[in-house]
């Protein structure tokens, strides 16, 4: 039987939260984290409330504090994250609670918006696509497979620091993704506001973010990048 | 209740909401997106392989017309030609929008948009082989798309309602749909949506089946909402079992795989299609792989212990091509199969991917229902578009990249429509305090009800019954027999119970209510395939083993009252070109 011990807190009926312990029978399956939290809802108790929906990584729903370590339920196999039987399972740190394992995503979702993640580009478009050569294509590989699924920036300490402020590694891969497309005009005005001591700067190079982003992405590389850039238009 | 009001309101964030969202937004009319998920967590993220669509870049000679003819081939000629006439037709100028709102799509050494083959694709009507037609963003493309979608619709200020989700809607006295009731689920604050448009853009129902592709959210809460209200459902018999689902996990593994020159064996090492499908092979039609697959099983030929599966090849395109073109499926392949694809076979099943059926919809996306004489007739208010619409596009069996077009394209054509409807001016009556609590009783007795079953339990009842009795192969007395199980499960599920009365993050709440849409759609597919006494496309009964045009030759009609099953015309009377004649349908 794998020990599983749940993050639980209902606002309604809690003053505190508190950590709920279950016996989950795997029948020695490597199952994914996920499955364990299904088979507690279906089994155990159906109150215990998460969010997700794909099941396979690429949705970004189920990211959770899985033994000390943010990651994907749906893709963390059992293999990977229990120790001597046992598996903590906590929301993402750094960000309110709205019950349980679910967290308020505002702040996350605002750091994205912030960095105006969309393509600029005031020209008139061509009657097909706008070309791009292959090479400039490839510049987008490993920033635009972003899922937002919070892991990265709720494992930065710089984030819990000042979450309001600076933009954190999902919303920086995000800003450099639109600063290395050959198609964007706006990179003077994208640099222009990320031009202060917070939203760019406070990164540490801690690289929390890479250690646990699930798509094996590189955000403190395109931060690197950023700082080059903006310390090239300073110059 | 709280009232809040809108011009446009539509149900669902992903692609097909999400574009349609986008047109209405752009046009200025007060638009809002309720959605159950953040919208980048909608299924189409999960799309892999691509968007088919005449683009003329893999072969500049390409047509529209080419792609029209196999997609009406491939929906066996329940598609309606109108329709997929205007989607391939206008697809070009749809994805080229795509792009310019800055989809990363792959590119060619010339700097176009890379296509790749996909099964079903021919060049010059079926006479000139194999097309690569399918626009693609690595293996990645439903990522992309849904994510540059929701990146427009941030820059158009589109109004989200997320983790929301619609429980019913809302008539009034002279039957117009004139919004939704609809739960907060972080608070659990339950208000009536107004809106002069409601559009339907809720997705599909995999979750009926135990053995899906699909999203945990793909729950079929359209086809619920609007057989509850009297709206009738069409060729819901035709379900979508992909080949390529992983075996054990059910998740999906691109078409485009064998776009690229992956193929499938059996335990002999056999390339089988080869037998199936001389000319296509590997890329023939979904339900033909699908069908063969299950052949190689059922005749001792599976791979593994139990000879439950097959296997699909890729090891032979190397190394890099796997990584550049198919890095996504390394990725599923090596997490959820424990095989890396660059040296060993994917063991593979077909596995529930998608609904063909759905509200039946002109090319606009106003929802349709048939009275009396027969006749369409427009429901007022409401819309629907992508895969809980049934334009119909796919009829009997969908082209694989054909979903993504179908849901960019009629979402595109629902906003459009929407606003010059808007421009002229709609006009219904106001929702009654009676009508409004009438939308909001199945919510309102759940919960208050105290007893009843575990929704956990329930549900996969129902889907352990749909994967056995209505799979891939059925049977009329299996059928039958299916159905006495779900006439079981009924009030059973009618009567499920909900536990946890809290608000605030419910989805005990949201998962009950979802349960009774699984059921809903669930009956009708059963309903309507006991019916249907043919087997086309991904229809295959083995006691009617033929295609028959005479009787069956047209759409079913699913109405929730009574059960009843009628049938449609379908839809042989394309602007611009002739009528593709139905024709044998071989590969």
């Amino acid at each position: 039987m794998l020990q599983v011990s749940v993050y639980r807190f209902n606002p309604e009926t809690d003053a505190a939260p508190q950590m709920q312990e279950y016996q989950v029978e795997t029948g020695g399956k490597d199952l994914m984290v996920l499955d364990v939290l299904e088979m507690i809802k279906a089994e155990h108790d159906a109150s215990v409330t998460y969010r997700r929906s794909c099941r396979e990584g690429v949705c970004g729903s189920d990211g959770l504090n899985i033994n000390g370590k943010n990651g994907l339920a749906c893709i963390t196999p059992l293999s990977d994250a229990v120790k001597n039987n046992k598996l903590v399972i906590r929301p993402l740190p750094g960000l309110p609670v709205v019950r349980d394992l679910v967290v308020d995503m505002s702040l996350f979702y605002a750091q994205y918006e912030k960095i105006e993640p969309y393509l600029q580009n005031n020209s008139p478009a061509p009657a097909i696509e706008r070309l791009q050569t292959p090479e400039d294509r490839a510049k987008l590989d490993g920033l635009y497979e972003c899922i937002l699924c919070a892991c990265c920036s709720t494992s930065c300490p710089s984030f819990w620091w000042n979450p309001d402020r600076f933009v954190g590694p999902a919303g920086l891969l995000q800003a450099y993704r639109f600063l290395a497309d050959s198609r964007d005009q706006a990179t003077d005005e994208r640099l222009a506001k990320l031009d202060d001591p917070f939203s760019v700067f406070r990164c540490h190079g801690i690289q929390n973010c890479v250690n646990v982003c699930p798509k094996g992405l590189n955000p403190t590389r395109a931060i690197g990048h950023i700082r080059t850039m903006l310390l090239n238009r300073a110059a | 209740m709280r009232t809040i009001s809108f011009d446009g309101v539509i149900v669902g964030g992903g692609g097909a909401g999400m574009r349609a969202a986008l047109q209405l937004a752009q046009s200025g009319y007060k638009t809002a997106v309720i959605s159950k998920v953040f919208p980048t967590r909608s299924h189409t993220v999960s799309a892999q392989g691509g968007i088919t669509c005449a683009i003329a870049s893999a072969d500049p000679q390409d047509d529209w017309r080419w792609h029209m003819y196999d997609t009406v081939k491939g929906s066996d000629y329940i598609g309606d030609q109108d329709a997929i006439e205007y989607m391939c037709s206008v697809g070009p100028e749809a994805i080229f929008e795509l792009e310019h709102m800055g989809l990363p799509f792959s590119r060619t050494e010339e700097g176009r948009i890379y296509q790749r083959p996909f099964g079903g694709q021919s060049k010059n009507f079926g006479e000139g082989g194999q097309a690569a037609r399918t626009c693609a963003a690595a293996d990645r493309t439903g990522h992309a798309l849904l994510h540059t979608l929701y990146q427009n619709n941030v820059k158009n200020e589109t109004v989200f309602f997320n983790e929301w989700f619609a429980t019913d809607l809302v008539k009034n006295q002279d039957g117009a749909v004139v919004g939704v009731i609809a739960i907060c689920i972080e608070t659990g604050e339950t208000v009536y949506v107004k809106s002069k448009a409601t559009v339907f853009a809720t997705g599909g129902a995999g979750r009926i089946y135990a053995s899906t592709t699909n999203a945990h959210i793909n729950t079929g809460d359209g086809v619920g909402m609007a057989l509850r209200a009297g709206v009738p459902v069409q060729d819901m018999e035709m379900w979508q079992f992909h080949p390529t689902g992983i075996y054990g996990a059910g998740t999906l593994v691109t078409e485009g795989c064998r776009g690229e020159g992956g193929y499938l064996i059996n335990a002999d090492g056999e390339r089988f299609m080869e037998r199936y499908a001389p000319n296509a092979k590997d890329l023939a039609g979904r339900d033909v792989v699908a069908r063969s697959m299950i052949l190689e099983i059922l005749e001792g030929r599976g791979c593994g212990p139990d000879g439950d599966h097959v296997k699909l090849k890729l090891d032979h395109l190397g190394e890099e091509v796997l990584e550049s073109r198919l890095p996504g499926i390394c990725e599923l392949s090596r997490t959820f199969a424990h095989v890396d694809p660059v040296k060993e076979p994917i063991p593979v099943v077909p596995t529930c991917h998608y609904m063909m059926g759905g509200i039946p919809t002109n090319i606009h996306g106003q929802a349709l229902t048939v009275d009396a004489a027969g006749n369409d007739q427009v429901i007022p208010g409401l819309y629907a578009c992508g895969e809980v619409a049934c334009v119909s596009v796919h009829g009997a069996n969908r082209l694989g990249g054909n979903s993504l077009l179908d849901l960019v394209v009629f979402g595109r054509a629902s906003g459009l429509f929407i606003e010059d409807a808007l421009r002229q001016g709609i006009e219904m009556r106001d929702a009654s305090a009676t009508d409004i609590e009438s939308a909001n009783e199945r919510l309102v007795a759940l919960n208050e009800r105290n007893d009843g079953e575990n929704v956990s339990a329930l549900r996969k009842e129902l889907q352990g019954v749909m994967q056995n009795y209505f799979g891939v192969f059925r049977k009329g007395e299996f059928m039958q027999e299916g159905i006495k199980k779900l006439d079981d499960l009924k009030e059973r599920i009618d009567n499920v119970k909900l536990e946890d009365k809290s608000n605030a993050f419910n989805t005990a709440r949201v998962e009950c209510l979802e349960l009774q849409n699984l059921f809903e759609t669930a009956e009708a597919t059963a309903i309507v395939a006991e019916a249907r006494k043919e087997s086309r496309g991904a229809h295959a009964r083995e006691d009617f083993t033929e295609r028959n045009d005479d009787e069956w030759l047209c759409h079913s009609i699913y109405h929730r009252e009574g059960r009843a099953v009628s049938k449609r015309s379908v839809n042989f009377t394309p602007k611009t070109v002739d009528t593709f004649q139905p024709k044998v349908r071989t590969y």
